[in-house]
């Protein structure tokens, strides 16, 4: 998530390049499902809320009820008592066909029909919401577009043609197809490989940052959750809610010994996750064209602060490390001299990569490079460690301001909401 | 008379059974396969509705073909009424069968997506649980009229139409010149009206199941 810490909510925040929210709030009162013949509920009494355009992860052990009661939203389960409201409308009791129109669902495995070709597949919803066919058309290829599909290529295949992450990427555009505030997705990336799981976590941030949907994804996955979310809900046996908050708040600061339990070893790890190499300072270090003549690097050496100089390829790519003690075996030409730069990692890399590059290096320090592989900088040991210890700092303090206000889900109301999705839960005295 | 001249000289009778033969046949299959989907539907979500019409259907079949024409006459009377009731019930047993597996075999996951996206009860059944589960109720059908085929030619028996008049003919003048002939031009054309009625289920069968499902 492109958000620095301290602004832990992103909407409000006005992050640069992000579109305006199209998504609307969802809440949860007192929802609870008692199935018939079973002793104690299987979701009890949860309230939540969701704000528009916000990305809001369960997560929790399996049995939990975190599915259920994502499936209530949209009301494939049916609340036994409780009231559900998105954007202002209490849809507790409309027409749960029509409610789900309204809601785009993703599910685990893509759930596409296999009689059905990836075009029709995506145009199911908008065509029962009766929208013109030349509308429906060019809509299917925009979606299969904005999921980094083909359209020309993809449109007449069947999903039994597609890879595993193809077909999660057509599931998605035909959750999306209609233009749907609201998007609920069930364990949507369970049942592919992890490389394919990562790509398609990237995309969703991708998607997630151009759409601004507000968004309901169950994961059982702790780092899925850290990796996508804006909040995570962590829930307990009965969906009670262990804690709601944003990732850093999470790893830095967990309520109590289920929630650490649940975040599991290595949280000051985890948390270089959620920070780019962008967010933090790299410093500057002394460069050279690797075409320069040779006095003219002898110069920069000995006038540097560093013993060390990088050399650039004509196109400002990371070359090569040169040492003071590299040159003087030159022996007049710097082509055998130095080591090569074997990594270089990018502004938008997580400082976890960052680390694991600096780690690996044997003088501990690692060119950062731009869009194009251009060097913009280097990241040492040092300034990450620094970096590391205000990030947890600023983590923590904000975490102890926050703790005299009660939790968030027990809130009464009045947050102040982002996108202008109108009156809140305050006068929802129907149920 | 040999066999060939027999059928030479007959072939405007034998075209005319045929024809009644064949006409019987996919009338019934038709009646058969709207009601066996029909109750295929109706019972498929439930344990012992789907136990039920598969068990009753059954247990029809199991009923010799002649006594159940036997036993329709005094209800119905001769001809195309006992023949068409008879035929219909005796299809319906591969049909509701196939109907009731095709739809349970349908992936839970699907319907629940179709649900969750929307899609009203009729629509999920129309354009998703019922076109998964063509192709094993296509199979169910080919089966029926496989069957009925054979079975069309006892309606003779209660003066129903088709080539099994040409059979009970030749049985009932065993001995005779053109005994044989009958017997074995009756039997020659139904098997001939069978294997026609497969291959034309074939052609259905690439022209009805989308591409993205077919085996």
């Amino acid at each position: 998530m492109p958000e620095t810490p301290g602004t832990s909510n992103g909407t409000d925040s006005g992050t640069a390049g992000a579109r305006a929210v199209s998504g609307a709030g969802i809440q949860l009162e007192n929802l609870t499902k008692i199935y018939p013949g079973s002793p104690g509920p299987a979701v009890d009494n949860v309230n939540m809320e969701i704000k528009a355009g916000e990305l809001v992860i369960f997560v929790g052990p399996s049995g939990c009820g975190k599915s259920t009661t994502l499936k209530m939203i949209n009301r494939l389960i049916e609340p036994t008592s409780g009231r559900i409201r998105i954007g202002d409308e209490d849809v507790t009791d409309i027409d749960p066909v029509k409610l789900r129109r309204k809601v785009g669902y993703a599910i685990q495995q893509s759930g596409l029909f296999p009689h059905m070709t990836v075009a029709q597949n995506i145009a199911l919803v908008p065509k029962m919401i009766g929208w013109p066919k030349a509308k429906i058309g060019s809509r299917v290829e925009e979606m299969l577009d904005l999921v980094g599909l083909d359209p020309g290529e993809f449109h007449g295949r069947y999903p039994r043609q597609l890879s595993g992450g193809q077909q999660q990427r057509v599931g998605v555009a035909r959750a999306l197809a209609a233009d749907p505030p609201v998007l609920l997705m069930d364990e949507p990336f369970g049942a592919v490989d992890p490389i394919t799981r990562d790509h398609l976590q990237d995309e969703l941030i991708r998607l997630q940052h151009e759409l601004r949907k507000t968004i309901c994804f169950v994961t059982h996955d702790f780092d899925e959750a850290i990796k996508l979310g804006d909040r995570i809900a962590i829930l307990r046996e009965r969906s009670h809610i262990a804690q709601f908050d944003t990732p850093e708040a999470i790893l830095t600061n967990p309520t109590d010994d289920f929630v650490s339990g649940f975040v599991g070893a290595g949280a000051a790890l985890k948390r270089l996750n959620l920070t780019r190499v962008r967010d933090v300072g790299v410093v500057d270090f002394p460069t050279a064209g690797m075409d320069d003549p040779l006095e003219s690097i002898v110069a920069l050496l000995r006038s540097g602060p560093t013993n060390e100089v990088l050399l650039l390829d004509p196109n400002r790519r990371p070359y090569k490390w040169l040492r003071r003690g590299d040159l003087s075996r030159a022996k007049g030409t710097l082509a055998r001299a130095g080591t090569l730069v074997h990594d270089t990692v990018t502004r938008d890399a997580t400082l976890r990569d960052a680390l694991e590059a600096v780690l690996t290096d044997s003088a501990g320090r690692v060119a950062v490079t731009g869009r194009r592989g251009e060097y913009i900088g280097v990241v040492d040991m040092e300034t990450l460690m620094n970096n590391v210890h205000e990030l947890l700092e600023a983590d923590r303090l904000e975490a102890a301001a926050q703790e005299p206000e009660p939790d968030e889900q027990d809130r009464p109301d009045q947050q102040d909401r982002p996108g202008g999705s109108g009156a809140d839960g305050a006068q929802g005295g129907t149920a | 008379m040999s066999f060939w001249e027999y059928v030479g000289n007959r072939h405007a009778q034998l075209l005319t059974d045929t024809y009644q033969h064949a006409s019987a046949v996919f009338q019934c299959m038709v009646i058969a396969t709207v009601l066996g989907v029909v109750l295929g539907v109706l019972t498929y979500r439930s344990d012992w509705a789907g136990s039920l019409a598969t068990t009753t259907t059954a247990t029809i079949l199991t009923i010799p073909s002649l006594a159940l024409i036997g036993l329709l006459i005094p209800v119905v009377g001769l001809g195309v009424a006992p023949t068409v009731i008879a035929l219909t019930l005796y299809g319906l047993l591969p049909i509701v069968r196939n109907a009731i597996v095709g739809l349970r075999g349908v992936d839970p996951a699907l319907v629940d997506a179709a649900k969750g996206i929307g899609m009203s009860r009729a629509a999920r059944l129309f354009r998703v649980e019922l076109p998964l589960a063509w192709p094993p109720i296509l199979t169910g059908i080919r089966v029926a009229t496989q069957m009925l085929m054979g079975i069309a030619a006892i309606a003779a028996y209660a003066s129903g139409p088709g080539l099994g008049n040409e059979i009970f003919r030749g049985i009932a003048s065993l001995g005779s010149a053109n005994a044989l002939n009958q017997v074995l031009s009756g039997t020659v054309g139904i098997v001939i009206l069978a294997l026609l009625f497969d291959a034309v289920y074939v052609l259905i069968g690439r022209l009805t199941i989308p591409r993205g499902i077919r085996a």
